[in-house]
């Protein structure tokens, strides 16, 4: 073969189909920005219909949300869905419903401890992990800052 | 003291070793395939009545051989070896799906080659005179795939245009020492060397293989002196559309033209255009059900003659590829003729 290994890597590009970047992104915005109005529809019914606090509103649309990511994943419609949404059913709270209860579902098979509960968080564990961790070195910073600025951060 | 069938480095002549039978048996998607009417069963479902889908890959197995056993006229006590792998860890299709049949076994491992690895050992015992039957069989299944090396099913991830697509499908042939009915014979094997070119995305099997079929088909035709046109049909297992216009092109830059008689078997097993498969059929069943299903009535029926059948292998683990490994290829060379 004429290539060394770097040729090659950049011949195989050459020739690797890229994904439609444009339509990627359309079908993204769209089903993400659906399922983020279908949230907000769920926040006015809450507070408008149900009288609920705003806090409590947000509180109740997130654990609507989760439910419905998870009804769809166990219905095996969620992932269809997502084959043409790509980052606009990742990206809300109901892609990460998908992410635990998809690997809950498929573990099941080797047991509820070892299979399902240890394998539930083999994709969404990150998010946890550096999420929280962010969430609280963020905290500590503000912490730390809010004796510099006089609370107005 | 020489080797009697020794023709350079990694090809071998073999003598008196037929392929009597073979069986081949594929899932849902594969049925509803270009080959749909070659294959001998196609599932209803992906689970075939069984509890798991890693059970459901090892009853393909079990039944594939018990099929190509039955169809040569032969008991499974008639058969001195069995040879298998499959992509799962430890091969537990293999494993597991062939302990009840009570034959001498050989667990091999060649990733998505395992077919014709298995063609190849089997040919070299019985050429070598050390038994009289042997059975080469694989398997691999969509869902058990998936678990291992990518996503859980129900997962909303998009794959990307170069990814090939599992084949649910499982491969068993029967060989024998001395003529058969069939009349179709082996007649070289050229054993492929691991060739990694440094490709990183395991989504890109098909370019990451390529190098090695090239690299084993050249060889082929040089230690052999055969020229690509005696061959009536080349196939490689699963480069995909990608994978196999680019050997088409290494072979060209070397003088090698099997433009007008080669074809993958992963872009041959779905209808690429109607299929949604992305770049094509994947997996040890790719070449495993169409050589065992298609390809062989092809021959039967002398609708070709001589086939040089190349099963390609990716040697990568999700772990290898999570510590930034690269994607080694292999490939393996079987060359089978009407006699």
């Amino acid at each position: 073969m004429n290539y060394t290994k770097k040729e090659y890597q950049e011949y195989l590009n050459q020739k690797s189909r890229s994904s439609t970047l444009l339509k990627d992104v359309l079908w993204a915005f769209f089903v993400g920005g659906i399922i983020c109005v279908i949230g907000q529809a769920f926040f006015d019914i809450y507070t408008k219909g149900f009288s609920l606090q705003e806090e409590d509103a947000r509180t109740a649309v997130s654990i609507t949300m989760i439910f419905l990511g998870a009804l769809l994943t166990g219905l095996d419609i969620y992932g269809k869905i997502a084959k043409r949404a790509g980052g606009g059913t990742l990206v809300p709270i109901t892609g990460f419903a998908n992410a635990i209860v998809s690997p809950a579902m498929e573990f099941k098979k080797e047991g509820l401890v070892l299979g399902l509960a240890a394998k539930m968080f083999t994709i969404a564990g990150p998010v946890l992990v550096y999420g929280i961790t962010a969430s609280a070195l963020v905290g500590v910073v503000y912490y730390i800052m809010s004796f510099f600025g006089g609370g107005g951060i | 003291m020489s080797a009697r069938y020794k023709i350079g480095r990694q090809t071998a002549e073999i003598k008196d070793v037929y392929i009597a039978s073979s069986a081949a048996i594929v899932g849902e998607k594969e049925g509803e395939g270009p080959l749909a009417d070659s294959f001998d069963i196609v599932l209803p479902d992906n689970e075939w009545n069984e509890k798991t889908w890693e059970k459901t890959e090892s009853k393909m197995q079990r039944e594939a051989s018990r099929l190509a056993v039955t169809k040569a006229n032969m008991r499974l006590e008639d058969i001195d070896r069995i040879f298998s792998g499959d992509l799962l860890n430890q091969c537990i299709s293999a494993g597991f799906g062939l302990r009840e049949l009570g034959i001498p076994f050989f667990g091999i491992y060649g990733a998505c080659s395992t077919m014709i690895e298995g063609i190849s050992l089997a040919s070299l015992l019985l050429g070598g005179g050390f038994a009289e039957r042997a059975v080469a069989v694989t398997s691999s299944h969509f869902c058990t795939a998936e678990r291992q090396y990518r996503n859980p099913l129900e997962y909303g991830g998009q794959r990307t245009p170069s990814a090939q697509w599992t084949v649910t499908g499982s491969g068993a042939a029967v060989l024998q020492r001395g003529a058969c009915d069939s009349g179709i014979g082996v007649t070289h094997i050229t054993t492929g060397k691991i060739v990694d070119m440094g490709i990183k995305d395991a989504n890109n099997m098909g370019g990451a293989m390529a190098p090695a079929a090239y690299d084993t088909i050249k060889t082929h035709f040089t230690e052999t002196a055969i020229q690509p046109s005696d061959y009536d049909l080349i196939v490689t297992g699963d480069l995909g559309t990608i994978g196999a216009e680019i050997l088409v092109e290494l072979l060209e830059q070397d003088g090698i033209d099997i433009s007008k008689n080669y074809k993958d078997c992963g872009c041959m097993i779905y209808d690429i255009e109607r299929q949604d498969v992305h770049a094509g059929g994947s997996g040890c069943g790719c070449i495993g059900a169409v050589l065992c299903g298609h390809l062989m009535k092809e021959l039967e029926s002398g609708n070709i003659k001589s086939l040089l059948a190349v099963g390609t292998g990716a040697l990568l683990s999700p772990t290898s590829s999570l510590q930034g490994e690269s994607v080694p290829g292999i490939a393996h060379a079987v060359a089978i003729r009407r006699v």
